[in-house]
């Protein structure tokens, strides 16, 4: 942290651009992309969280240190997501061999 | 260290008050990162119950009301310009800016909470809360999917947990701007010493990144075309 103070002017773009990102964002799912509305919306979420991040929460001025805390909590937060969701999604891509049909099967949760 | 103690507001731990700020700030940093996990969990066990009954989830998602959420969201995105604003008013030392901003954030996360109660108001008017008389009218739920009555009390369920735990960091929020507003108003903060401010803002721009990403996947899910 410095005591360097942001513009009014910048800090008020920022606002501009949340708003124009949360109309586009409302807007879309009142168009059908398939499954493209979802990663729409969700790389539209992110955008707002980097300019939240960067502007509002000082990120672009921070010192490496804090940096890094940020993208390790959000490598863990990867991992969380990535791991467990690649399993769940893929249980139904191989059978279990058929010697082991006695032990429970696989089942939803 | 006659010179140490002049400097209000500096520990005496501490080299000077960038360094406290700096130390401050990464706190915080630190706490939020825990807060990512913990809306982590949520978000992940969200993701997974999506993939398995989505047709149930996309359903449930336009039962929810668009346009109290993306009003919901401009006020909370307002609120975050304000917040920054109070930060702002701190570090150029305009004590009664700063107070306006602040009380002008509580405003806003207050009426956040207020329509959040008209929405939860709804949901029960349209029994569509999760274990107690269950049962939307009018809507296809049951046809949508094997079990998809209990797959949409799933959704609203993940409803219900994600935006109470939210309300619930809101009201948080809005309670540790209030010791910071009396803090201001006691003249506690100078252009050199304003770490308090900006640690609150930062857990207020991070209550407000869980909403933005809340807003787009418990409302717009389904899509409503």
């Amino acid at each position: 942290m410095s005591s360097h103070v942001v513009p009014f002017k910048t800090y008020f773009m920022v606002f501009l651009a949340l708003l124009l990102l949360l109309a586009l964002t409302t807007g879309m799912a009142y168009v059908d992309l398939g499954g493209f509305n979802t990663v729409i919306a969700l790389a539209i979420a992110f955008v707002k969280m980097l300019l939240v991040m960067l502007f509002f929460m000082h990120l672009r001025q921070s010192s490496a240190l804090m940096r890094t805390v940020v993208v390790a909590g959000f490598f863990w937060l990867a991992i969380l997501i990535g791991l467990t969701y690649s399993d769940y999604s893929t249980r139904t891509w191989i059978q279990p061999p058929q010697s082991w049909s006695n032990s429970a099967p696989a089942t939803h949760p | 260290l006659a010179e140490h103690a002049q400097q209000a507001g500096l520990a005496h731990q501490f080299e000077n008050l960038e360094q406290q700020q700096e130390t401050a700030s990464l706190g915080i940093w630190v706490f939020l990162v825990t807060e990512i996990m913990f809306f982590g969990g949520l978000f992940a066990s969200y993701a997974i119950y999506r993939y398995f009954y989505y047709s149930a989830f996309a359903e449930g998602s336009r039962i929810l009301s668009v346009f109290w959420g993306s009003l919901n969201t401009g006020v909370l995105l307002t609120s975050s310009l304000t917040m920054a604003l109070s930060v702002r008013a701190a570090q150029l030392g305009k004590r009664r800016l700063l107070m306006i901003f602040l009380v002008l954030t509580m405003l806003l996360g207050t009426t956040f909470l207020g329509i959040k109660g008209i929405e939860y108001h709804d949901k029960f008017v349209e029994h569509v809360v999760p274990g107690i008389d269950f049962a939307p009218e009018g809507r296809v739920l049951a046809e949508v999917s094997p079990g998809g009555l209990g797959h949409a009390q799933l959704y609203f369920i993940f409803y219900f947990a994600m935006t109470g735990v939210h309300a619930i960091h809101m009201i948080i929020g809005i309670c540790v701007l209030l010791v910071i507003l009396f803090q201001a108003r006691r003249g506690k903060f100078t252009t050199q010493y304003f770490a308090p401010v900006e640690v609150a803002g930062l857990y207020w721009h991070f209550v407000d990144i869980v909403w933005i990403f809340l807003f787009p996947l418990l409302y717009l899910v389904g899509g409503r075309y």
